[in-house]
């Protein structure tokens, strides 16, 4: 099954995908562009995201990085002021040299999670969902890198449309990742790359953290990021999750 | 003026707590040369924050559980700013205004260094986050004068003063908000400061500041 929500004529309904757009849980029927489409997951828990976690987009940024020896998974964690749903709009501060998009599996805690083996770690996934975690590398300090000033900037991270039950998805591990940026094939990869796959990370996380339901694992982006101007549509697509679609825009319509 | 068990208020749920990392003076003069060097290679120039999640969240009293092979944990006495309100893009002069109240945490770390990295194994264990009760706004006159003390075993081994803070507060709620919203709930630690002790199995310690009262930890082996 896939869910959603969204706030529509004054409330916020649960949705399901209908082949006019979605359907609320009160019966009527919705274009997708008639909503405004909130992140999927509610009560949302602890936002944690991988960074380097496909082989070939950390070859991408090896030129920057100060330090190559990768001798655990590079994790860090988001705060719900970065998240917005699909459909949303993302700011790029005027002067920003490089901000680029990065397309992640987000993999759904559904039952709590301490020192779960990887063998039984899939058990513990409610769902999935479509992330599109921006960075914008101006801002990087070799401090906790890469640090919240670009990583958990307000509205960065676009999650959606749809939270996926993990039981519709028998082969997270080998799923088409892709981005478009106005209709281009910018960056193309598949789950199957991952370097931690999601039950190793389940394994490795829950070792010293409790994971809980409606925590979400961002899993990591593969390579093709580039940079993004305002008024570009970026579209994160994973093949049986969903279609996500972002619009940046400049600094004008915060008034800044 | 110690206060030694403020009343406590109804205080806002608890959203994100949020860290500063290296933000008193001393804390970073103790890294040396080493800001310089790699990975490091410059002092930080925005505010460097991590974040203290859910999992972590602890309260006065409770013990923190040592993990196999570590020797010691480093409790971080810090101030804790409870947003009372939405802030973002704060100006420094209306800053005061978006914080509902204080509480003392304790920012617990396995020790470790460079800081290159985030490190959730050392920072985000279970229960490595004990936090006290929070007292309003009002009873605390000036947040940039608040002398912190932390005694192990009943000796007092940390002394501190939040006057020597790189950024003090107000600019601190400034330089955070102008990139990241906080929310009523949201917890900013102001900083760890230098001569944090470390504990070993079995050792309990009393984090103190002025006007807020204690907040009691003690260390286990797992």
């Amino acid at each position: 099954m896939k869910r959603a929500r969204v706030a529509y004529a004054g409330a916020v309904h649960d949705a399901t995908p209908h082949r006019d757009g979605l359907q609320l849980a009160d019966g009527r029927v919705l274009t997708e562009d008639a909503v405004v489409w909130l992140p999927p997951i509610a009560p949302l828990g602890t936002i944690l995201a991988l960074g380097l976690n496909y082989a070939e987009h950390a070859k991408e940024l090896a030129k920057e990085l100060t330090t190559s020896a990768k001798d655990e998974p590079l994790v860090f964690l988001k705060g719900p002021n970065t998240l917005i749903g699909h459909r949303g709009l993302t700011r790029r501060p005027n002067g920003a040299g490089f901000m680029h998009y990065e397309c992640e599996l987000a993999v759904v805690i559904g039952r709590s999670a301490k020192n779960v083996k990887r063998a039984d770690a899939m058990a513990h996934v409610a769902g999935y969902t479509v992330a599109n975690d921006y960075a914008i590398r101006d801002y990087l300090e070799n401090y906790y890198r890469p640090n919240l000033r670009v990583k958990n900037r307000d509205g960065c991270t676009a999650l959606g449309p749809w939270l996926v039950d993990a039981a519709d998805v028998p082969a997270p591990g080998a799923l088409d990742l892709s981005t478009h940026v106005n209709g281009k094939l910018v960056q193309h990869g598949n789950t199957r790359d991952l370097v931690t796959g999601i039950a190793e990370l389940i394994e490795y996380l829950s070792s010293f953290m409790t994971l809980a339901p409606g925590d979400v694992i961002l899993t990591g982006t593969p390579e093709g990021v580039v940079d993004v101007q305002p008024g570009d549509e970026v579209v994160c697509e994973i093949e049986g999750i969903g279609r996500l679609v972002n619009t940046i825009v400049g600094d004008a319509p915060f008034g800044r | 003026m110690l206060v030694k068990n403020p009343e406590p208020f109804e205080a806002p749920l608890r959203g994100t707590v949020y860290g500063t990392l290296l933000n008193f003076r001393g804390a970073l003069a103790a890294l040396g040369d080493s800001v310089n060097q790699p990975p490091l290679k410059a002092p930080p120039k925005a505010p460097i924050l991590y974040i203290k999640p859910r999992n972590t969240f602890a309260a006065d009293g409770d013990a923190v559980s040592l993990p196999d092979g570590v020797d010691a944990l480093e409790f971080g006495a810090s101030l804790a700013l409870v947003i009372g309100r939405t802030a973002c893009r704060v100006a420094e002069r209306d800053a005061l205004d978006v914080i509902a109240g204080y509480a003392i945490a304790n920012d617990v770390s396995v020790p470790h260094q460079p800081y290159y990295r985030p490190s959730l194994r050392f920072k985000c264990r279970d229960g490595y986050c004990p936090i006290g009760a929070v007292v309003p706004r009002g009873a605390v006159p000036d947040p940039d004068a608040l002398a912190i003390t932390v005694e192990v075993d009943g000796e007092v081994v940390q002394r501190a003063h939040t006057s020597t803070l790189i950024r003090p507060v107000e600019k601190l709620l400034a330089d955070v908000t102008e990139f990241m919203t906080l929310s009523r709930g949201d917890l900013l630690l102001i900083g760890v400061p230098e001569g944090a002790p470390r504990l070993r199995a079995g050792q309990r310690a009393t984090i103190r500041i002025d006007g807020l009262g204690e907040l009691r930890n003690h260390v286990v082996a797992a």
